[in-house]
């Protein structure tokens, strides 16, 4: 994986001891919270309802042991025990005190991790498929891309004070993994007729109150010309894009307002001016960060096979995580190992400071010290000889991390809503935590199939509910909570927002109305095969609506 | 009738103004029962604020109930009594009781 060469060294501690400097100005009384709340932010610092909290870049989601051990340490010595991973692929502590940020970014920058760009309006931590480097499905690993972006968009002058937030994604796959589309900027990492590696670029998805479905503005962009590209974007936003306003501020509202084709040609003529200048990246440039990224060199491991059947027989547990929770890998002797973190009624993402210990030390013994953070708060081994599969998952199993529902609708996203946020309207984890319990039978969820359960407690939608097969926002309502439901949203290569199915309902009632609606859908799916995705595709929201609200109806 | 709170600068602790200074729980919160009080108490907060001991200072509403103070926002009660989750923990292990009533 990536190491930091000598510049991100000296960068990362020059800003460990500018932000230390600034938080003892700021407990000495130095400076306003006026003045001190741009730096925290930009240090990922921000303060939610009962603390202040620390989000923690992971780039691209790629960790090694050492970095885990490291977050686990710091959830012991200055948190509660335990972090959060977020669909941003980073971690956020819920309990860290302003004093001890110093000691905690020191910790950090000791094993090459920090929070820089974390929070603000910038370029954040550039996201990639969480199976990148592994899946038998890519073209090639876009995670150097990622890092080119990173290394590119780390305190540029003239795109750290944009109107809003900045959000790039990149896949290397047909399909996507990395919800490119519902990005500022999507990439993916494709070959053309020749052979050759470039980009088709997406702008303007986006969440959040006006969610919307990027655009293609480009089918092919030879990789050289990435950083140019991309800058031409930035600048377009940049100069063009709403500070009237932050809830329009986003470029997704200028794509809108403005009209894909004149963005697009905009865009282009502003890459004109830069394709052949300084950003075109030179050819050994990008061989020399891929070689960062280098696969492990994974020896045969034939016997993998017989072991796994093997193992299969003598466990229906190890059966069960091995269908659900591991996917083919480009090395037939290999695999990728999700490491749920939606146990049955758990917090979605959550891990104790001993558990991301536990698992810093799998990935070192059994899978060559790679590990990633998935935008589905989940934990991947991207890297497992299917040999030691077996051992792995006792291994989980000891640390209560094997359950088995990897993409089934316990497999739930939530963001941390009301009871940590302090934009939220509505909790989001307590709803979560009782649909688990309610579809806690992994045989019924398996039954049910494939079925991506987003919940948000605003309309922020960090919970990604509008890309839910079923999401779940909640709001407040007459000093209440209530969930409104959305369904047919879907942040795959066919990204789609799913559509609000009629009133909300109060927390007492959604349980019921979710399992309403799988209900339904299994009573109408053609066969078993057919996913709720592509159910409610075909037949669209009436038999839900039905289903929630005909009662109601002849009620009144 | 109204309260003050506000979060502590160094660690970010929710707290309530009560009897002369920063509490960690809102059950006896000094409480503005009129327009006069809840100026003293925005004078308060604002001194407070100024002098760098707190952070995110509000007046809330609240009720007193069975003598103690509750919040009537639920983003308050839950500022008040610690997530709803992890029971296990933090000042919610210890609020259990009063939340479920």
């Amino acid at each position: 994986m990536y190491r930091y060469d000598e510049f991100d060294h000296d960068f990362v501690q020059a800003r460990v001891a500018e932000f230390s400097d600034q938080v003892q100005r700021r407990l000495a009384g130095e400076i306003t919270e006026d003045q001190f709340r741009p730096l925290r932010l930009m240090n990922g610092v921000y303060l939610q309802l009962h603390a202040y909290m620390l989000r923690i870049a992971v780039p691209y989601g790629t960790l090694n042991g050492k970095q885990l051990r490291m977050l686990g340490h710091i959830a012991r010595k200055y948190d509660k025990g335990y972090g959060h991973f977020t669909t941003r692929q980073n971690i956020q502590f819920n309990w860290p005190a302003l004093s001890d940020i110093p000691a905690i970014l020191a910790d950090l920058a000791s094993v090459e991790m920090h929070a820089i760009q974390t929070s603000g309006n910038c370029i954040r931590n550039v996201t990639a498929d969480h199976f990148a480097g592994a899946a038998a499905d890519e073209v090639a690993d876009p995670r150097p891309y990622a890092e080119i972006l990173r290394q590119w968009s780390s305190v540029h002058p003239e795109f750290s004070f944009l109107p809003r937030k900045f959000k790039i994604a990149v896949t290397g796959a047909e399909r996507d993994r990395a919800a490119i589309q519902t990005h500022d900027i999507g990439l993916h990492l494709k070959k053309n007729a020749a052979g050759e590696l470039g980009f088709a670029v997406y702008i303007g998805g986006g969440q959040g109150r006006t969610p919307m479905v990027a655009r293609k503005i480009r089918d092919f962009l030879p990789e050289a010309d990435l950083l140019s590209y991309c800058t031409a974007i930035l600048r377009v936003y940049n100069l063009y894009g709403r500070r009237d306003n932050k809830y329009k501020a986003r470029i997704k509202i200028l794509v809108h307002e403005t009209g894909v084709e004149e963005i697009t040609r905009q865009v282009e003529a502003e890459w004109r001016e830069l394709r052949d200048a300084d950003l075109k990246l030179p050819e050994a440039d990008i061989r020399a960060i891929q070689a960062y990224f280098a696969p492990p060199a994974l020896t045969d491991r034939p016997e993998g096979d017989q072991a796994v059947k093997l193992a299969r027989l003598d466990s229906k547990g190890f059966s069960e995580w091995l269908d659900q929770n591991v996917v083919t890998h480009r090395h037939p002797d290999y695999a990728a190992v999700t490491i749920s973190l939606k146990g049955i009624g758990e917090v979605p993402g959550d891990a104790s400071d001993s558990q991301m210990e536990a698992v810093a030390d799998i990935a070192e013994k059994y899978a060559f010290d790679e590990l990633r953070v998935s935008h589905e708060q989940n934990l991947i081994l991207p890297h497992v000889a299917r040999a030691d599969l077996k051992a792995v998952y006792d291994t989980l199993v000891g640390i209560g991390l094997a359950t088995a529902n990897s993409n089934l609708i316990s497999d739930i996203i939530a963001c941390p809503g009301l009871d940590y946020c302090a934009l939220a309207t509505a909790r989001s984890i307590p709803i979560a935590q009782e649909i688990s319990r309610r579809f806690a039978s992994l045989e019924r969820q398996r039954e049910i199939g494939e079925l991506k359960l987003k919940i948000s407690g605003c309309i922020n939608a960090c919970g990604h509910h509008h890309v839910g097969h079923i999401g779940i926002l909640g709001v407040e309502k007459k000093g209440s909570e209530l969930y409104q439901v959305t369904l047919g949203g879907s942040a795959d290569e066919n990204t789609s927002v799913g559509e609000i199915i009629g009133r909300g309902f109060s927390s007492e009632e959604i349980t019921d109305a979710i399992e309403q609606i799988v209900e339904t859908y299994l009573g109408l799916r053609l066969d078993p095969q057919e996913k709720f995705i592509d159910a409610y595709r075909r037949v669209g929201p009436a038999p839900f609506k039905e289903a929630l609200y005909a009662g109601e109806a002849k009620a009144a | 009738m109204k309260i003050l709170t506000a979060n502590r600068l160094t660690d970010g602790i929710a707290v309530w103004y009560a009897d002369g200074g920063w509490a960690e729980t809102v059950d006896h919160a000094d409480i503005a029962r009129d327009k006069p009080a809840e100026d003293r108490l925005e004078v308060i907060g604002a001194k407070a604020y100024a002098a760098n001991e707190v952070v995110d200072v509000n007046l809330i509403d609240v009720d007193v109930v069975n003598g103690v103070v509750e919040p009537v926002r639920l983003r308050e009660k839950i500022r008040a009594a610690g997530p709803t989750i992890r029971n296990d923990l933090g000042k919610q292990a210890a609020k259990q009781a009063t939340w479920a009533a």
